[in-house]
């Protein structure tokens, strides 16, 4: 190959590449205007519903509250040791607050549950393909979509938002203590600092957030389980897919929420 | 009756179906055999729109299959897949009602529990297995689960995908009577795709042999043995030699 020719090269798989995302990205994106049609068309499967609720929830509830509590934990350290350059300790209550509810708190919740909600949702459905148990459910004539994906992913819109705001208090109340009992804060004025300083849109966001990825994660579980490959490589392969796909559209949305809601 | 006519299906370069004529009539129960990855499956779920054929035209009394209603059609067919493919997070009597209990034909949860109970006692299995969950049971007891689901809502038409593949001689035997029974009680019309040549015999009226993407014989059991065709010649006894390759 001569030297001209590499750049080419370099540049087609550049394209290539980009090609193939932007398709990922199209049928996603159909999968997801499917899925909602079928949200408002019945029938509805109220126990499947009710499974997704506790498995997306309940059972989220504290791998979100343990990730919430040592991540508010260091914030407060680090906003009191960053602060001290500049004589600014007193901010802790209001920084912890407003980086836990505002930014923190959504993307740790949203990132959380697409590591365990995503690969769970991605193995266990590509584990049906493979199996051909999706088959056998159009055969016993039952959408899969509204069997399979529509109750996870109406679980995720409405449960993630919730594990959010719980997320949110539990990650104030780590600051809270590691500020009261290590850095010498007085309680009733941490408290009145972080109530006073949160204002409804940061918490209005940070539910908005919650509902959104939400939303991805458990639709982009779906999506990769119902398009898995053959045999027990193509179910790890969309188990780690999935998982990538929804931490990466996660951080996206993320990005592209807080531009819309706070940019000005 | 189910018409294939021209049926084509390819997938990438692999031409699976080249043109598949074939006759199921009414009430009988036609036997595809051919070796592995001759495209069995892919008839088979072509037939039930699991997969879209690339071209021709697969009819149900007459009626072109994708101008039908879909679960009105689905409905009038019951399949045993070759892995069980039972529902995991399912009871097993869950497994075996799951059409009772949803759609047009919905019953009430005590009617399903007792058909399925019923289903289950018809294939062999006693009314304590039906509160087990499929990881319970052995391969054997799944397929029996999964003939119990096949003919719950008591369909016209079964289809059996490879219903003795990893099964020992002696529960494939009982698998290959317990099918020839039930085909025969209900009147259903059946199709049963497999390479085990003691289920051809058990349960086959008709016979079809499919071999590189396309009907090479079909014809009534009885005349499988003496027929003049090369490969199914090969095929039936087993022969390394033959037209059929054979990779050693």
């Amino acid at each position: 190959m001569s030297l001209t020719a590499l750049p080419e090269a370099a540049l087609a798989s550049l394209g290539r590449a980009s090609l193939a995302a932007l398709a990922a990205l199209g049928r996603i994106a159909l999968y997801a205007a499917s899925t909602l049609s079928h949200i408002v068309r019945p029938p509805f499967y109220r126990r499947e519903f009710l499974t997704a609720l506790l498995q997306v929830g309940w059972l989220s509830l504290p791998v979100v509250g343990l990730t919430a509590i040592f991540t508010g934990g260091a914030l407060a350290l680090q906003i009191y040791a960053g602060g001290q350059r500049f004589s600014a300790e007193a901010v802790v209550p209001q920084i912890v607050a407003i980086g836990m509810v505002r930014e923190l708190g959504p993307v740790l919740v949203g990132l959380m549950i697409a590591a365990r909600v995503t690969s769970s949702i991605a193995a266990e459905i590509a584990t049906m393909k493979v199996t051909e148990q999706i088959d056998a459910l159009v055969t016993l004539s039952t959408n899969p979509m509204k069997y399979l994906t529509v109750p996870r992913v109406l679980a995720g819109f409405l449960t993630v938002p919730l594990l959010v705001g719980i997320g949110d208090i539990i990650g104030i109340m780590g600051g809270f203590l590691v500020s009261t009992e290590q850095l010498g804060f007085n309680r009733a004025s941490y408290i009145k600092n972080t109530i006073d300083f949160l204002e409804t849109a940061d918490v209005v966001s940070s539910l908005i957030k919650g509902a959104v990825f939400g939303f991805i994660a458990t639709l982009i579980g779906c999506y990769y389980g119902m398009n898995s490959g053959r045999g027990a490589q193509g179910v790890g392969g969309a188990t780690k897919n999935a998982v990538a796909a929804a931490s990466i559209l996660i951080l996206a949305a993320n990005f592209v929420l807080t531009s819309v809601m706070f940019g000005s | 009756m189910i018409e294939l006519s021209q049926v084509t299906k390819t997938f990438g370069k692999n031409r699976v179906l080249r043109g598949i004529n074939l006759t199921i009539p009414r009430g009988q129960s036609m036997v595809v055999i051919g070796g592995s990855g001759t495209g069995k499956s892919v008839l088979l779920k072509s037939i039930l729109g699991l997969v879209t054929p690339d071209s021709g035209r697969i009819t149900l009394d007459g009626v072109d299959v994708r101008e039908t209603e879909r679960d009105a059609f689905l409905a009038r067919f019951g399949m045993l897949f070759q892995g069980g493919a039972l529902f995991d997070s399912l009871k097993v009597w869950e497994n075996v009602a799951f059409r009772l209990m949803r759609g047009h034909a919905k019953r009430p949860k005590a009617e399903a529990h007792e058909i399925a109970v019923e289903k289950l006692r018809r294939v062999g299995l006693k009314p304590e297995t039906a509160d087990l969950y499929p990881a319970e049971l052995s391969g054997g007891m799944q397929k029996r689960v999964g003939l119990a689901r096949a003919i719950a809502a008591e369909p016209e038409i079964i289809f059996f995908d490879e219903p003795t593949t990893g099964l020992d001689p002696i529960m494939s035997g009982v698998i290959n009577e317990l099918i020839r029974e039930i085909v025969t009680e209900m009147g259903a019309t059946a199709m049963t795709i497999t390479h085990d040549m003691s289920s051809v015999r058990a349960i086959a009226d008709q016979v079809a042999m499919l071999h590189d993407g396309l009907i090479r014989w079909t014809g009534p059991v009885a005349e499988m043995d003496t027929a003049a065709d090369p490969y199914l010649q090969q095929f039936i006894h087993g022969r390394a030699e033959g037209p059929i390759e054979s990779v050693r």
